[in-house]
């Protein structure tokens, strides 16, 4: 007849220190939904719809993971890669298209603000919400994440095929940076509001100083080992088409402050109107 | 006279006799009457009820849905964490009320300028995909909430700021001004909350922990970018 102390439940402790008393074993851990497993499958691919990641379904993409990302963005360190420490091989898709979704709507939204700020004492100016430039600025934001880093990609696989580089970067990977890096955009964006031409100038400078330095130094790994020509007209070519995106958008969705009208000095309408009439 | 077949399992038959071999040489000697009635069974009370759907009147169908689509319109109003809005979803009442705002935010035919507010179909477009969207967004990241339940609730959650649209028409009878535009922002601020509010009462249970935050910011941009557009409505 079996003791009763046989019958009890034995514990089996958790899986590291089974796996400390007997390394062969093979242990199966049911872990929390807090820690971060290594892989986890995620839900199917959808085979249409590639804007939301389906690698989502991981619970490494939670929400602090996003936050970390956008510091990562909004912060370079020299030195340090973006991808590497932030992506490490599980690019999301959610921060790029939430960021360029936000960032379209915080354009055309400041740009119409802007422009009715700036012409506010004007007698003949009628106001309208200029909805046109919504799907304008939702094309150019959308073409540039997606086109640019699919043209990038395509042009580092031919690259590796003649020179073997250490780093290479998925297609997903160049996509997540680009929108991750579009971040700072946004704060610059709405404060583009202030009709100042020279406050509107130190913005781009900055803004296009963290985000190009961020891309700087993601790419510069990947073509290190290139031609030094091909190398620095790569990092130049990335910068450049990122100063004219953020220059481009400057130009067609603000106007320019001192058009044909001086600032007003007060918010009487007869005074600007005087003062439109004489310059 | 009727012949037994031999018993069919008969071991040790030197020809074993097919089964029922014998059945052709039954002759029956008096005719067995095979008559009587066949009926239906009657049906029943409730199938009964299911099947009269198409007979009974027009006035009854339509006032049965828009019966529905009102209790739902007070779900979103008094928002209690409820499944009324969940389990019997319909799509009726996001297309009405998607419908009364785009007719409502519209600019005029007669289009003088080349800018201006939103044409219908872009009201549309932009209420319809982007439901599609956050829906999608939630699915993928792991949300337990049907398709059809998603669009259902931010459909109808858009009832707050169809209210405020209403509002800022009216108001914007009365001669433009400073203090016009204020009462408008307030309209719309409160209207705005609201519809968050409402929306995130069914729909924030359907995400694991860890991701509340990111579901529930795209519904907040989605009924921002609305917002705006009401609050940028100036009429011609």
């Amino acid at each position: 007849m079996a003791a009763v102390d046989d019958l009890q439940f034995e514990e089996f402790g958790d899986a590291a220190t089974a796996l400390v008393a007997n390394t062969d074993a093979t242990t199966i851990s049911i872990e929390d939904p807090d820690e971060t497993p290594k892989h986890q499958p995620g839900p199917p691919r959808g085979s249409g719809r590639e804007e939301d990641d389906e690698l989502l379904g991981n619970d490494d993409s939670d929400k602090t993971e996003v936050f970390d990302r956008i510091k990562g963005s909004l912060l370079p360190i020299p030195g340090k890669n973006f991808v590497r420490l932030y992506i490490r091989s599980n690019p999301d898709l959610y921060g790029p298209f939430w960021i360029c979704a936000t960032l379209v709507f915080a354009i055309a939204i400041s740009g119409n603000l802007s422009n009715f700020l700036i012409h506010l004492g004007e007698k003949t100016y009628h106001y309208v919400p200029e909805f046109r430039k919504v799907s304008i600025a939702a094309t150019i934001i959308y073409a540039y994440a997606w086109l640019v880093p699919l043209a990038l990609w395509g042009f580092l696989v031919w690259r590796n095929s003649k020179v073997m580089n250490i780093v290479s970067y998925s297609f997903l990977e160049i996509v997540c940076v680009y929108g991750y890096s579009l971040f700072i955009y946004i704060p610059t964006a709405i404060l583009w509001i202030i009709p100042q031409k020279a406050v509107r100038w130190i913005l781009v400078m900055i803004a296009l100083a963290i985000s190009g330095s961020v891309l700087a130094m993601t790419f510069w790994p990947a073509v290190r080992e290139d031609n030094r020509r091909i190398a620095l007209a790569t990092i130049v070519t990335i910068v450049l088409l990122h100063m004219l995106l953020s220059v481009g958008c400057l130009a067609y969705f603000f106007d320019a402050p001192e058009m044909d009208h001086l600032p007003p000095a007060t918010a009487t309408p007869n005074q600007t109107v005087a003062a439109a009439k004489s310059s | 006279m009727a012949e037994a077949a031999e018993s069919p399992g008969d071991p040790g038959t030197t020809s074993p006799r097919p089964l029922f071999a014998g059945l052709s040489d039954i002759s029956i000697s008096q005719d067995i009457p095979i008559e009587g009635e066949i009926t239906i069974p009657v049906r029943s009370r409730s199938r009964e009820s299911d099947s009269s759907t198409l007979n009974e009147s027009v006035r009854n169908t339509i006032m049965r849905d828009l019966k529905a689509v009102g209790k739902k319109f007070m779900h979103v109003l008094y928002p209690r964490k409820s499944n009324t809005l969940l389990r019997d979803w319909d799509l009726w009442g996001p297309l009405i009320l998607c419908v009364t705002l785009a007719l409502m935010l519209q600019r005029g035919s007669v289009d003088g300028e080349k800018d201006g507010g939103p044409q219908f179909a872009e009201v549309f477009v932009i209420v319809w995909f982007g439901a599609v969207t956050i829906t999608l967004n939630s699915k993928l990241l792991g949300g337990n909430i049907s398709f059809f339940q998603s669009l259902c609730v931010l459909g109808y959650c858009i009832l707050p700021l169809t209210v405020a649209m209403l509002v800022c028409r009216l108001v914007l009878l009365a001669d433009p001004g400073p203090v016009n535009f204020m009462v408008r922002l307030f309209v719309v601020i409160v209207m705005f909350v609201w519809s968050i509010v409402a929306s995130t009462a069914f729909l924030a249970d359907s995400q694991p922990p860890n991701r509340k935050a990111l579901a529930v910011y795209p519904v907040f941009l989605f009924y921002f970018v609305i917002s705006w557009m009401i609050l940028t409505f100036t009429p011609q």
